[in-house]
């Protein structure tokens, strides 16, 4: 916002609690906590100047994405005709300095309090008949008092600007635990595809961050989590590469079905069906860059309020399983951008509710059913059930030979 | 309230003023309902999601340095009738010196108690209580814009207000006015549908006699010294609760027009491409 050109004399503040990111130069070692940043983000990033301090530290793009199934021979590749980028894997790190550096560039009209916290908010009347200021007042722990039109709630998916706003926020834990890492690969290769195998506990996910290295997502119970965090070395290696690469799952009876469909499928379609390739094998992990974090979902049951307005996880929670969570923030910024913008080239009052709800509407309508599709495809392939499993192996067979709906689903 | 009283007893004496106490009276009640966006005036507010482009747009046009970071900065506005201020707010908001004023002082105190807490709004919108003949001798040729929106359908002598509105305008300067016309269209929605139906407006706040048909309007405008530069029709969605431009000027419409210049000339304009220009000026405002 402070590089919108109808921004120009408004004056925005940033309360940021952790402390200020800019990098020159990348360090050596990866950073375990990246982002799979979808081309709509990369334009919305580029639209300020950001993505070009992003592609000046480091980023991997990625051309295929194979996902598929540990009970079954089914699977499922994406890639765009014209051998475009599919999307970027980008370390967390390497964004927040190229935001950094975009926001020292509007530091005139943006001001950044680091290592800030609220700890009170005054929320207005509606009634405007009364004699106490109608703006939001927050008060900081270390005393400083802000008062604004419009309060904008991104503080992740435990949000205290939502709490203390009372927007009921329908949640549900999963109980699975994520497990990062770097992972170095046994040999060099192009590394532009982006795998991920639905196993019975859980999604394994190897993303690309160079040629050499990976970057390591496992959605698993918490038992297994801590397992693996716990384990040394060598044995987390091996449990990811027989995580990729065993067939202990497979029954014949889902095997012989599944071959049918192909045959079916090849019959109707001959390009329908693909030729399932095998993800690189992980040779060692980086030491140190083993982490787990609890997973859940969770969606706000309104984004705005008089004078707030919630986005990214704070409105909305996902399974990293389609690597979209922050795509969803960042198209709510796109769209928030856009209706503050226009409010503003109409001279209206930033906080009131009437643009507040057409970014919501407009967000809402997006984000519901993809919320919904990624808890759904959490569960369907959360189970070794043969009915379901069958179910999700003709599912996705058909998905990938049907491009409209693999289209639709990019 | 002292001069309040002064002046209705001038009304009755000299009988020459563009205030009409009756009209001051019906606006009396809601005073205090200006702000509420889902109140009374709901409509009006929506309002603002047109007529503000439309002002905005048609000065950005005529002027040459467009900058888009603040489009209103440097002119000076009189708004004519103010009420609670809420046309006078986003045009501040948009760099403009603002002057509010309306007869009827619950109206300004409203007015000036909302803008208090913004300390930019504070510091470009004044408010005074009064009428627009009250301002003519100290404000001769002051303003670049008078706006009068949905007034001169309250208004008790049409040609004097115009013709005060030219005195305090300078050379080339705009008046934009929105009102509503006179015809059966407007009756039937306007008031029966409006006011006594669904209640849009509150009861009573309009009267049929008193709509200016855009031509009677024009006619009036041009002997004044005034060259229209657009007209475009306006409806309002009671479902939607939202405006929009409209071919047909039969219910709502909004007028553009420029004071002749210093000779006493105005450049001849196409008007018919001036409307298209300012409608697609105002549709791509708000896309960007």
């Amino acid at each position: 916002l402070g590089h919108d050109i109808h921004f120009h004399d408004k004056k925005i503040a940033l309360l940021e609690a952790g402390p200020r990111k800019e990098y020159d130069r990348m360090p050596d070692n990866f950073s375990n906590r990246v982002s799979s940043i979808s081309p709509g983000s990369a334009t919305l990033l580029s639209k300020f100047g950001a993505w070009d301090h992003v592609c000046s530290l480091r980023l991997k793009p990625f051309r295929r994405m194979q996902v598929w199934d540990a009970c079954s021979e089914a699977m499922i590749v994406f890639e765009k005709d014209d051998l475009d980028d599919m999307g970027y894997i980008v370390e967390n790190d390497v964004i927040m300095s190229a935001l950094t550096k975009q926001l020292d560039a509007v530091a005139d009209r943006v001001e950044v309090f680091y290592g800030s916290r609220a700890v009170g908010y005054t929320w207005p009347l509606p009634s405007h008949s009364c004699d106490t200021s109608p703006w939001v007042q927050i008060e900081l722990a270390d005393g400083h008092r802000l008062q604004t039109k419009l309060l904008i709630g991104a503080d992740g998916h435990n949000s205290v600007v939502r709490k203390e706003a009372e927007i009921k926020n329908i949640e549900h834990q999963y109980d699975q635990s994520a497990v990062v890492a770097t992972l170095h690969l046994s040999e060099a290769t192009d590394n532009n595809v982006a795998w991920q195998r639905f196993l019975p506990t859980g999604p394994i996910a190897l993303l690309p961050l160079s040629d050499t290295v990976s970057s390591l997502v496992w959605s698993t119970s918490h038992e297994h989590a801590l397992e693996l965090l716990t384990m040394d070395e060598e044995s987390f290696v091996d449990s990811i590469n027989s995580a990729f690469w065993s067939n202990a799952n497979h029954s014949d009876f889902i095997d012989t079905a599944g071959a049918m469909f192909r045959s079916a499928i090849s019959l109707l379609k001959p390009s329908g069906t693909a030729v399932r390739q095998l993800p690189p094998s992980v040779a060692k992990v980086d030491p140190e860059s083993r982490a787990m974090f609890p997973l859940g979902m969770g969606h706000a049951t309104e984004y705005v309020q008089h004078r707030v307005a919630l986005i990214g996880d704070a409105a909305h929670r996902v399974h990293p399983l389609a690597g979209q969570g922050v795509n969803l923030g960042f198209g709510d910024i796109s769209c928030l951008a856009h209706h503050l913008s226009a409010a503003a080239f109409n001279g209206s009052d930033l906080g009131s509710l009437k643009h507040l709800l057409k970014f919501e509407t407009e967000r809402q309508r997006h984000n519901v059913s993809l919320i919904t599709a990624i808890d759904m495809l959490k569960r369907l392939y959360s189970t070794k059930l043969a009915p379901l499993v069958l179910l999700r192996t003709w599912g996705l067979q058909a998905t990938n030979a049907l491009p409209p709906i693999k289209v639709r689903i990019l | 309230l002292f001069r309040l009283t002064m002046k209705r007893l001038g009304n009755f004496s000299t009988s020459h003023s563009s205030v009409d106490s009756k009209e001051m009276k019906k606006f009396q009640l809601l005073a205090h309902k200006w702000w509420d966006e889902e109140g009374e005036y709901s409509a009006l507010h929506s309002m603002n999601d047109i007529r503000v482009p439309f002002i905005r747009d048609a000065l950005l046009n005529m002027s040459r340095n467009h900058y888009l970071g603040n489009p209103l900065s440097g002119v000076k506005i009189l708004d004519v009738g103010c009420g609670g201020g809420l046309l006078s707010e986003p045009l501040a908001r948009l760099g403009a010196s603002v002057t509010g004023i309306d007869p009827l002082e619950d109206n300004v105190r409203t007015a000036d108690r909302h803008k208090s807490f913004d300390p930019v709004l504070d510091k470009r919108i004044q408010y005074k209580s009064c009428s627009l003949e009250e301002i003519v001798e100290e404000s001769m040729e002051t303003f670049d814009v008078i706006v009068a929106s949905e007034v001169v359908e309250h208004v008790a002598d049409l040609e004097m207000f115009i013709n005060c509105c030219s005195q305090v305008l300078k050379p080339e300067g705009s008046l934009f006015i929105t009102t509503i016309n006179k015809t059966q269209l407007s009756y039937v929605l306007g008031i029966v549908v409006a006011e006594k139906i669904i209640g849009i407006v509150p009861e009573g706040t309009h009267d049929w006699e008193k709509f200016v048909p855009p031509e009677e309007l024009e006619r009036l405008l041009e002997s004044n010294g005034f060259s229209v530069k657009a007209v475009n029709g306006m409806l309002y969605n009671p479902l939607s609760g939202s405006w929009s431009w409209m071919e047909s000027t039969s219910i709502n419409y909004a007028m553009h027009a420029v004071k002749s210049g210093p000779q006493g000339q105005s450049s001849p304009t196409d008007d018919l491409s001036e409307m298209e220009s300012e409608k697609r000026s105002a549709a791509a405002g708000t896309a960007v």
